[in-house]
């Protein structure tokens, strides 16, 4: 089978719109409609090598080939941030590729590709975050077998992940998992959310967007639909909260969104700013106006 | 201040630019002129071959013009090949090729002293001292090595494998295809699954890297999951690729390549519940213990690599062979998961990825922590999250 597209579709000649040729989306798509049927479900997938190394978000790149359309608006952040070497990187991938419009505000994106963070703006319906996952098993640290993984899924056995958790406040006084914290989707498969901050953890709750996860060298997707109950692992007694800061954003003054932590200078002195730069430039904005 | 921690756009289209200016090295030295694929594929062909191999493309030129992009870091020269074999249409499978009709460049057997067709040194370094030849530093355009002696008889006399003198007296284990033939599995298009096929866990061990499987096998040979090898054949040389087209119903000859291919011979396993093999001459093929084999194969000349899949091929079959289990290279989980470079190098480099964010959670996690177990005054001076 040809791809006859080329000619017609913008993008980097030789290659089919997007980089992947159809039959791989097509692949691709079949993966993900089936991950959107099984919320939180790993779907097998067979991923390709992808010309950005393996464990630098070739999962989230083949994703996001697969459904993403010339009419689309693409954002891709890391850390949070428009303008990280990976996020550049993946951005001119598809503007070269698929030559589509790309921004860094996130109520203008129909597509954000991420790695580690949500945007701290509200996602709004028909939006797709595509997840960037290194280890999508949320089991992995505690079994390193795939088959016994897959079969404590297959049970809904997710003992294992509960005693670490009573572990770590036995030892710890706490939850000692900050980031890429499990949550259980739709009371059934117990999900990696990828390495972002449990902070972002109440974002998957009944979000209006859609949320697809894309492991590439682990050649897995799983997905999160719109409007779909996620919820963060945690005991009675211990419930779960999330990352809070005694002070401000330096540069935009915002109280309620994940901060990073800037040394400035080599007298221990730190600043602490927003991890989403395009909340923290929009709020300066309206602050200057 | 903080905008100089992330990269702009800028200083990466720099920084690609510096990587290209320094690949090139002096452009102004006579001593130093532009490196051609061809002079890579002729002179540095080893490292051509092992790009090939570990990339799954047969294409010397490519694997060249690779080696060349990647400044001579083969790791990075078997992704760009990789990652360009993913665009390329497959127009056929070839029928599977037959190394018993090598023409043989290099043929040895570490299991019998003779045997027909004899021992074909051909080209290797392993007869060699390894003294630096300082005289080649001073070679110049126009010097040639004196050039081989042609042999007095032809290479392309009968050569059976010894796999194949074994088998005839149902000594060794049969290699013949499962029943039905079914076709291999490819893990480039189906994501492998545990428990893997051989199949699978072969095609896994070619694209493998090869300092991995060394290591693998090496581990076997000093006692973690030992399985007696014997070198029961290495042989080198080209074979035919057929392909039956679909529009014909017969082979059509596209190409000639060269492969190095390793059987070992090791230590016995009966046949597992096998019915007697009519087919089997003899008595003996009824039943008893047998040899069992490892099975190697590279493109071109990776005599080192094959060796190696072999060994490691072996190990995985252990729990098939009804052996003990327990070492690292006999877990074909490990091994399979573990062996790509193209997966592996990715995955380690993604290291140097910005982690500020998990940083930060992790940091914000600690100092709560040691607020808990420290005296109140000491806790202040921990600063920053909640």
């Amino acid at each position: 089978m040809t791809d006859t597209a080329h000619a017609a579709t913008p993008g980097l000649a030789g290659y089919n719109f997007a980089y992947l040729d159809e039959q791989t989306k097509r692949m691709i798509r079949r993966a993900i409609l089936k991950a959107v049927a099984v919320p939180g479900y790993q779907v097998p997938f067979a991923s390709r090598v992808m010309p950005l190394p393996y464990g630098w978000g070739t999962g989230g790149i083949q994703v996001t080939a697969a459904v993403i359309g010339p009419e689309d608006r693409l954002k891709v952040i890391d850390q949070g941030a428009d303008d990280t070497v990976n996020a550049v990187s993946i951005r001119h991938f598809f503007a070269r590729t698929a030559g589509v419009p790309t921004t860094t505000r996130t109520q203008d994106a129909t597509v954000i590709q991420t790695r580690h963070r949500i945007p701290e703006a509200p996602l709004q319906r028909g939006q797709i975050m595509v997840f960037q996952v290194p280890i999508p098993e949320p089991l992995r640290w505690l079994e390193p077998r795939e088959p016994e993984t897959r079969r404590a899924h297959a049970l809904a056995d997710y003992g294992i992940m509960h005693v670490k958790l009573y572990e770590d406040i036995a030892h710890h006084g706490q939850v000692a998992t900050s980031y890429d914290y499990p949550a259980m989707v739709a009371g059934r498969y117990l999900t990696a959310p990828s390495p972002i901050p449990r902070f972002d953890n109440p974002k998957l709750d009944r979000s209006p967007a859609l949320m697809l996860f894309g492991a590439g060298r682990e050649r897995r997707i799983y997905a999160i639909p719109p409007w779909t109950p996620v919820e963060s692992l945690a005991f009675e007694d211990y419930p779960f909260e999330v990352q809070r800061w005694s002070r401000p954003c330096a540069l935009c003054g915002a109280t309620d969104s994940y901060l990073d932590e800037v040394v400035i200078d080599d007298q221990g002195n730190r600043r602490f700013i927003c991890s989403d730069t395009d909340r923290c430039e929009q709020r300066r904005a309206e602050a200057a106006s | 201040m903080y905008v100089a921690a992330k990269g702009g756009e800028a200083a990466i289209a720099q920084s690609q630019r510096l990587t290209g200016w320094r690949r090139r090295g002096d452009a102004e030295d006579a001593e130093n002129p532009a490196l051609t694929p061809t002079q890579i594929d002729q002179q540095l062909g080893l490292a051509v071959d092992r790009v090939m191999t570990e990339s799954a493309v047969h294409d010397r030129a490519l694997a060249a013009l690779a080696i060349k992009q990647a400044r001579g870091d083969l790791m990075e020269a078997i992704f760009l090949v990789r990652a360009f074999r993913t665009t390329l249409a497959r127009l056929g499978a070839a029928r599977p090729i037959d190394t018993g009709t090598m023409a043989v460049r290099r043929r040895i057997s570490a299991t019998f002293k003779d045997l027909p067709g004899g021992q074909v040194l051909g080209t290797t370094f392993d007869y060699s001292h390894r003294l630096i030849d300082f005289a080649l530093a001073a070679e110049r355009d126009g010097d040639a090595p004196p050039a081989p002696v042609e042999a007095e008889t032809s290479a392309a006399a009968a050569m059976p494998r010894v796999t194949d003198i074994l088998g005839a007296e149902a000594l060794i284990e049969p290699a013949d295809p499962a029943p039905g033939d079914p076709a291999p599995g490819d893990l480039t298009r189906e994501p492998p699954t545990v428990p893997y096929g051989r199949d699978v866990v072969l095609q896994a061990l070619v694209r493998g890297d090869e300092g991995f499987l060394v290591g693998l096998a090496y581990s076997t040979q000093r006692g973690f999951g030992r399985n007696h090898p014997f070198a029961g054949e290495i042989r080198m040389g080209e074979v035919a690729v057929e392909l039956v087209p679909d529009e014909l119903d017969f082979p059509v000859s596209i190409a000639d390549i060269t492969v190095t291919e390793c059987q070992t011979v090791n230590q016995f396993a009966e046949p597992a519940g096998e019915p007697p093999d009519p087919a089997m001459p003899g008595p003996e093929a009824a039943a008893g213990p047998r040899f069992t084999r490892g099975y190697g194969l590279t493109f071109g000349e990776a005599e080192r690599k094959a060796l190696a899949m072999a060994l490691v091929d072996r190990a995985l079959r252990a729990e098939a062979l009804g052996e003990a289990v327990g070492a690292p290279a006999q877990d074909a989980e490990f091994v399979v998961a573990h062996s790509d470079s193209v997966e592996a190098s990715g995955f380690l480099q993604h290291l140097k990825l910005p982690h500020y964010v998990d940083f930060q959670a992790e940091l914000d996690l600690l100092r709560g922590l040691r607020r808990q177990s420290a005296p109140a005054d000491t806790a202040k001076a921990a600063g920053g999250g909640s």
